[in-house]
């Protein structure tokens, strides 16, 4: 069971995506950045601070919940229906550059979901994706933009990330 | 947070069947599906696919457009029928309505009735999710979770409150399941109406029964008016509408009896100057408005959660 980032690692690798978010949009201007539910929200706070940090200007934050655009969420006839939460994007994605931020980056289906969700809140101008970890095994034409670190992994393991918000402590860890 | 991930019965037949952590489980979800209509694009693609009947067998503008658009914003394809032009007025019975409807193979089943159980008979024939909007004098379950999910939004919780449930008790449905939700959920509740309307064995629901106004409202947190159902009264229940309005009529005076911050609610639709004044349903208490955007979240999540549901798991059904 090997951790193979760290909270050191963690923190580093996001400051890093801050520094390329600047470096490839020239600045905070007309950003925004919108959380996955669970972990990619508490990541999308961390990443507004470090924004916040080097530049002085507040982005925009949001939380999207993606259950009710899940593509497997009606194939299956039995079993209990995933518990939404709430999505709050409390300002308009017109014309804005989103940021879309998930811990983990594995077939990209969470990610077509996020997609088609965000597209229903109005047109932004781009929308580029963040994922902490990046594991393989695409089963859709989608790729991260910036990226903390790639973990190559069988389709048997799993991988846990964990962030001191919700889970007491930050870590990513490959099981199985 | 609640504890329950899913419901345990794949339909909604009553109050009566739910459990505590099943409430808590349809009011969350409702907080997250009350959000998409806020969005520019009120619709969401859970359903699509899913075919939805709404059977109205008795008149409904409130609840069937309610269950229409929660429907609609889930992306479910829907039709309706209503008893007029239908062929239960020509002779057909319920079962056989049914039976019929089941064999175009529906995913659920909206109905309301005016045969208390009726939802109940159908769940016995049909493979389809079966929801009650309304049987008889029995129960209302989405009016109840809404006017809970209404509450808890106006107060923070249910727990604890002092709820009074004035007028017609005999005939009301909405007391019935609001009565089972209340208490379950750890509010005490008072219901109030003339003696003429109160039926026995009310306090099996776990309220306490009054025949006077104002000590019903005395101290209240929620004071929820019902309708005089003049359609379903086939005796003389008060001597004149003008002597229930002096007696139960909530006007301004009798809800200062009430607690500093209470709230009013009536499931609608309202007879003005029979149970209540203008000035109080139009006036800063009232919280019917909400009520009825409410009503389109908890349906939402109601629909959504039953979507899910495992039909060879199915309990309550029998």
């Amino acid at each position: 069971m090997p951790v193979v980032m760290d909270a050191d690692r963690m923190s580093r690798s996001l400051a890093r995506i801050a520094h390329e978010i600047l470096e490839r949009n020239r600045g905070v201007d007309r950003l925004a950045l919108v959380g996955i539910r669970s972990r990619g929200v508490p990541l999308a706070a961390r990443l507004a601070r470090e924004l916040q940090a080097l530049t002085g200007t507040t982005v925009p934050t949001g939380a999207l919940d993606i259950t009710l655009y899940r593509d497997d969420l009606m194939r299956h006839a039995v079993g209990p229906q995933p518990v939404i939460r709430r999505t709050e994007i409390p300002f308009s994605i017109d014309d804005r550059v989103i940021l879309l931020v998930d811990d983990v980056l594995y077939t990209g289906r969470t990610i077509r979901a996020a997609l088609d969700a965000l597209i229903d809140f109005g047109r932004p101008r781009a929308i580029q994706l963040i994922a902490l970890v990046d594991r393989g095994h695409r089963e859709l034409p989608i790729r991260a933009d910036y990226v903390g670190r790639n973990i190559p992994t069988s389709q048997q393991q799993s991988v846990q990330v964990r962030l001191v918000e919700i889970d007491g402590r930050d870590e990513v860890e490959v099981e199985g | 947070m609640s504890t329950a991930t899913t419901l345990r019965s794949r339909h909604l037949l009553g109050i009566a069947g739910l459990e505590p952590d099943e409430i808590d489980l349809i009011l969350d979800t409702a907080l997250a599906m009350k959000e998409i209509a806020t969005r520019p694009i009120k619709k969401v693609p859970t359903l699509r696919g899913r075919t939805i009947m709404n059977l109205f067998f008795e008149a409904s503008t409130r609840t069937r457009m309610s269950f229409e658009l929660a429907e609609k914003r889930l992306s479910a394809d829907t039709l309706g029928m209503t008893t007029s032009g239908s062929s239960m007025s020509k002779g057909e019975t319920l079962a056989d309505t049914a039976r019929t409807l089941e064999a175009m193979a529906p995913d659920m089943i909206v109905m309301r009735h005016g045969a208390s159980g009726a939802p109940h008979q159908l769940a016995r024939i049909c493979r389809a999710s079966i929801i009650n909007a309304g049987d008889g004098m029995h129960e209302h379950p989405t009016q109840a979770l809404l006017d809970a999910f209404t509450i808890r939004e106006h107060k923070g919780r249910l727990g604890g409150l002092r709820v009074a449930i004035v007028g017609d008790l005999a005939h009301s449905r909405v007391l019935r399941s609001n009565a089972r939700l209340l208490t379950r959920m750890g509010a005490s509740v008072v219901a109030c109406g003339p003696a003429t309307l109160v039926p026995p064995g009310l306090e099996a629901l776990g309220v306490r029964v009054t025949t006077s106004m104002d000590a019903a409202v005395d101290g209240a947190d929620v004071v929820m008016m019902l309708r005089v159902q003049h359609e379903r009264m086939h005796g003389l229940y008060f001597p004149s509408v003008r002597e229930y309005f002096t007696l139960y009529g909530l006007t301004p005076a009798r809800l200062a009896r009430a607690a500093s911050d209470a709230i009013v609610m009536h499931p609608g639709p309202m007879n003005r100057g029979v149970e209540i004044d203008s000035a109080v349903a139009d006036g800063p208490w009232s919280v019917i408005l909400d009520q009825v955007a409410n009503g389109v979240a908890v349906r939402m999540a109601v629909l959504y959660l039953l979507a899910g549901g495992d039909e060879r798991a199915d309990a309550s059904a029998a």
